[in-house]
């Protein structure tokens, strides 16, 4: 597994993302609620872009009628077929065990802190007075 | 050196394993705003669209409401870049779903202004013709893979006529579009003069689900979700193949054929295991039929494959696809709308090169003549 610096915190706006080509695989980072999360960009299911995704709260219900809100925005509702995974950590919310989406761990590092350690994306310009975004592949 | 032996491969020549191309059943195209129309429809029908708008049979105020899963029953990736409402660009549904997925030919499906539900029939016959021309200007002449349908609302057949016949005169739409909730079963003869036209014109008969008719969408009534009603496009439909079938249109109209299109195929086994059954018993009350209900339905019925069934178990979907019939199956995408089937992911089970060769492309282009 190696490091790659992805994006500065400023790039991806609460509730945005950004798609990153990470040895060549296509991931796309989200930001919510000032954490980032990290998935393969693409839906097990058919195939869809999940840049293109809503986040969306987790819905629940204790029985007709009355509803419940939790973890808003944290949930990933597939563009196409409304398939819900958890951005946590990629799994679906109606069959985890066999239905998941790749997730990578992710970090928030300051510059000054990268500068002194060996990274691989060394493409991206690092500057000491910001935060990155690290994915591990 | 002969020049036969000589000439290069054509694209179209090249193996199925390395190149299928596909004929996609169903594609939306969507108005970007109702001014489109006004080259296509007469001043006092534009006029009747800005001051009364639709006046539809759905018995209900706003039962018409978006989002329903999704704004515009959309994708959330197909809204174009230029704006208005998905299927609306043509070049971003090129780049989007066309060019990227080989398809070789486009069925346009027509949905706006609940175009078989207006209860002005005067006034759904404009639409339907404004909409028939827009299907060729703005789409079919501009990208010769999409192939235009004559929409014709069933319920005013002496305009549905009229209609058939000046687009059959232009010769280039493929098939004649109905509704799926007209106000009767689609067998009843008030209907058969469309039928018997569509058979002299040699054009198959579009049958797209969805939309308002006058009655509950189920047999039980109105459904309280729209979960609850998507699911019953399956029972509609069959309740359409039922009529069709026991009123004996494929028995006076030997040539005839339909197409059902987004109704899936899942609920087809059971429905003809049982008009067989049922057949049996009560054949002394419909004598007009010569041969078992299951035999019109293999000769007569296609059916496209969107919204695929998705079984736990990959044989049990090809159990399915067997005993519908490889034959009767033409491949549909839905793009750009919520429940899209993408050609690649869609079917998970095994299918040998001739079969998918059959499903994606061969079946349409048997029935609609390409």
């Amino acid at each position: 597994m190696a490091r790659h610096i992805v994006a500065s915190t400023s790039e991806i706006p609460p509730g945005g993302n950004k798609v990153v080509d990470v040895a060549g695989r296509d991931i796309v980072v989200f930001h919510v609620n000032g954490e980032f999360f990290a998935l393969l960009n693409r839906c097990p299911h058919e195939g869809a872009p999940l840049e293109k995704a809503a986040c969306v709260a987790r819905l629940t219900s204790p029985e007709p009628g009355i509803y419940q809100r939790s973890r808003v925005g944290e949930m990933l509702r597939c563009p196409w077929h409304g398939w819900e995974f958890d951005m946590r950590n990629g799994q679906s919310w109606f069959d985890p065990k066999r239905v998941k989406i790749r997730s990578y761990p992710v970090a928030v590092e300051r510059g000054e802190e990268l500068q002194k350690g060996l990274y691989v994306a060394e493409t991206f310009p690092v500057h000491v007075e910001d935060s990155y975004v690290i994915v591990e592949v | 050196m002969s020049e036969v032996i000589d000439r290069p491969l054509r694209e179209d020549e090249k193996p199925a394993a390395s190149r299928l191309r596909i004929v996609d059943c169903d594609v939306h195209p969507s108005l970007h705003s109702f001014d489109d129309l006004n080259e296509f429809l007469p001043k006092r029908w534009q006029q009747h669209l800005k001051e009364y708008g639709s006046h539809l049979r759905t018995p209900y105020l706003f039962t018409t409401p978006y989002p329903r899963s999704s704004p515009l029953i959309a994708r959330r990736d197909a809204w174009p870049p230029t704006g208005g409402p998905p299927g609306s660009d043509l070049a971003f549904m090129q780049k989007q779903h066309l060019d990227p997925l080989d398809v070789e030919f486009g069925i346009l499906q027509v949905l706006d202004l609940f175009i078989f539900s207006q209860q002005n029939l005067e006034f759904g016959a404009a639409i339907q013709r404004a909409i028939n021309d827009w299907q060729l200007a703005l789409w079919s002449h501009r990208d010769p893979r999409l192939k235009a349908s004559i929409l014709v609302g069933q319920d005013g057949v002496d305009l549905a006529i009229a209609e058939i016949e000046r687009c059959a005169k232009i010769g280039e739409y493929v098939q004649i579009n109905v509704s799926p909730r007209a106000n009767e079963p689609l067998g009843r003869r008030r209907y058969w003069p469309i039928y018997e036209r569509a058979q002299e014109l040699d054009l198959p008969l579009g049958i797209h689900v969805g939309g308002y008719g006058g009655h509950a969408p189920t047999g039980g009534g109105w459904p309280s979700y729209y979960v609850e009603e998507h699911q019953s496009n399956a029972h509609t439909i069959a309740a359409q193949l039922a009529s069709l079938v026991i009123e004996g249109v494929p028995e006076r109209f030997p040539k005839l054929k339909f197409v059902f299109i987004e109704g899936g195929f899942g609920w087809i086994p059971s429905a003809v295991w049982r008009m067989d059954q049922h057949f049996e018993r009560f054949r002394s009350e419909v004598p007009h039929l010569k041969r078992k209900p299951s035999e019109y339905v293999r000769e007569h019925f296609w059916f496209t494959t969107q919204p695929i069934d998705e079984p736990d178990e990959a044989r049990h979907l090809r159990s399915l696809i067997e005993w519908v019939g490889i034959d009767r199956l033409l491949f549909s995408s839905d793009y750009p709308h919520w429940d899209f089937d993408d050609p690649r992911f869609a079917f998970k089970t095994p299918l040998t090169d001739a079969e998918r060769r059959k499903i994606f492309s061969t079946n349409a282009r048997a029935v609609y003549k390409f």
